[in-house]
């Protein structure tokens, strides 16, 4: 291990919370899903890899400027997480879970290729927009202005959706839906809405996500959504999935290690990808629900 | 206010109600008693629309409301008090009563005040997640959270199901005092003793098909009924 300086430390928290603040967006996703259908949505990479190429059409086919391009691809965004909840897993409310799972990675595969079709699977270059990815320096510390707005984006986000899911009437229509369907139906509750609205927010947020994954890796191509997918469930599952505060740690804790690691091991560098799946499988001997698991308070 | 006719309804692969009839007047309590498998909860489940009848019919005031949807169904003022309360366990005592009034755009203080003097249980655990309160306490919150929604008809499956005898006795009390204050009761029962003191009008069911049928008194008299539900 070679002399560490503070520099350095500086350095890769900053970029350890832009990462754990990108991953924290699509983990929301995951565990919003899994809360009120029980359902791992394995498309939710692929709503991720959507959005990427929404936003890159707006702006060089539409000739859109980026904010424009940006909201419109968020907007396309949760608009796909609609349909794809009313075409494939509506019709599949009443079966056992397992055909839902099945029908989720269904849809992966049909986005995915679907992407190949259409978008081609050659490498496309993000659109970058100089506001996000000028480097400035603090404390000797070079950073992207990205570094800053990602986090700050983020936790503006989850306070929002928080206060949605516990403060408003939907959120209680939603926490109440993800127990029981059948007593929320008698309670004048339209499930199917509630679950509508759950797809569309947990897709909007993997699309901010997403874009700014683009400024800050701006490759696209078909599968680029697949491995930010996985980590990101893998950050749901160590937070406690289905807890929302839950994923946003899980997600921050991967953001971590992944940079740390590399710093302190510069020869692990080449593993980055799998430091994830070791922390999960960890995580998961010591706390099988997770750092913040669900709280089971139900006497019957 | 519901009047059921020839109504059938298949469930789980079985006949589970065969072609039944029943009225439930405006303002009375009426209690469907009968052991379990009877058909008695798929019976309230149709009526909210929770299962779908094989033939038959519901009215309500009139209104044909078997085949709709359990929300509009819901919204003309019908409520349901599940079988096993079906409380939602992480929200609060307050939230669970919020929640009854989904429907409800206007100031729920009023209902929330008068659901507290029912039972101020439930106002000194406002706080407390609904899954944290006794098995009595989540049955008081789940007729508070049905009272939320300003019902015309409340429907109540089993309420006595798993409490204590006097708990049941409070709860068979303010089934009262809740239809004394103009909503009218749909009560099923096992608790056959309990449910015909209250009742003005009663029905036995067996095995999918009602039986027998008469006024509370006229049932808890009854031979049959007392042989094969009170114990005498």
């Amino acid at each position: 291990m070679s002399a560490i300086t503070s520099d350095m430390l500086l350095q890769s928290l900053a970029n350890a919370i832009t990462l754990g603040s990108l991953y924290a967006l699509v983990a929301i996703g995951y565990t919003m899903v899994y809360g009120i259908l029980r359902l791992i949505n394995f498309a939710h990479g692929e709503i991720f890899m959507m959005s990427m190429y929404f936003a890159f059409y707006f702006v060089t086919a539409a000739m859109l400027p980026w904010y424009l391009a940006f909201l419109f691809a968020i907007a396309c965004t949760g608009i796909l997480g609609i349909i794809i909840e009313r075409a494939a897993y509506r019709p599949l409310r009443e079966a056992p879970r397992i055909s839902l799972l099945i029908s989720s990675i269904g849809v992966s595969y049909l986005l995915q290729n679907l992407a190949v079709v259409l978008f081609s699977g050659i490498q496309k270059q993000f659109p970058p927009v100089a506001m996000f990815q000028d480097v400035i320096t603090i404390a000797n510390v070079r950073i992207q202005k990205l570094s800053i707005y990602v986090p700050l984006i983020t936790a503006v986000l989850v306070i929002v959706l928080l206060y949605l899911v516990n403060k408003t009437k939907i959120g209680m229509a939603m926490r109440a839906s993800s127990k029981d369907f059948e007593t929320s139906r008698l309670m004048g509750i339209n499930v199917n809405r509630v679950i509508a609205v759950t797809f569309c927010i947990g897709s909007v947020l993997a699309a901010v996500g997403a874009i700014m994954w683009g400024l800050k890796y701006p490759k696209i191509e078909p599968y680029v959504g697949t491995l930010p997918g996985l980590k990101c469930f893998i950050a749901a599952v160590i937070g406690g999935i289905g807890n929302i505060k839950g994923a946003v740690i899980g997600a921050l804790l991967l953001g971590f290690i992944e940079i740390f690691i590399v710093l302190f091991f510069p020869a692990l560098s080449g593993y980055k990808d799998a430091f994830a799946f070791v922390a999960l499988i960890v995580i998961l001997l010591v706390r099988p629900s997770g750092l913040v698991g669900e709280k089971i308070a139900n006497k019957v | 206010m519901i009047k059921v006719e020839n109504l059938c309804v298949n469930y789980g692969g079985i006949e589970a109600v065969k072609d039944i009839s029943f009225e439930v007047p405006e303002g009375e309590i009426v209690t469907l008693i009968g052991a379990n498998g009877a058909g008695k909860s798929t019976t309230l489940r149709t009526i909210t629309g929770l299962v779908k009848a094989r033939s038959g019919s519901i009215k309500y005031m009139g209104e044909e409301i078997l085949g709709k949807d359990t929300v509009s169904i819901v919204s003309k003022g019908i409520t349901l008090v599940p079988e096993g309360r079906r409380i939602f366990p992480d929200l609060t005592v307050l939230e669970n009563l919020k929640v009854g009034a989904y429907l409800r755009k206007d100031s729920l203080e009023e209902d929330i005040e008068w659901v507290y003097s029912l039972f101020p249980r439930l106002q000194e655990r406002h706080w407390q997640l609904g899954g944290t309160l006794s098995g009595g306490e989540q049955q008081m919150l789940a007729v508070g959270r049905a009272l939320m929604s300003r019902p015309k008809i409340m429907m109540m499956d089993e309420p006595s199901l798993g409490l204590a005898p006097l708990v049941v006795k409070d709860i068979f009390d303010i089934i009262k005092e809740i239809n004394k204050r103009g909503v009218t009761i749909l009560l099923i029962e096992q608790n056959a003793n309990m449910a015909l003191h209250t009742a003005d009008q009663g029905y036995v069911m067996e095995t999918g098909r009602i039986t027998l049928s008469g006024t509370g008194k006229e049932l808890l008299e009854n031979s049959a009924v007392k042989e094969a539900y009170l114990g005498k």
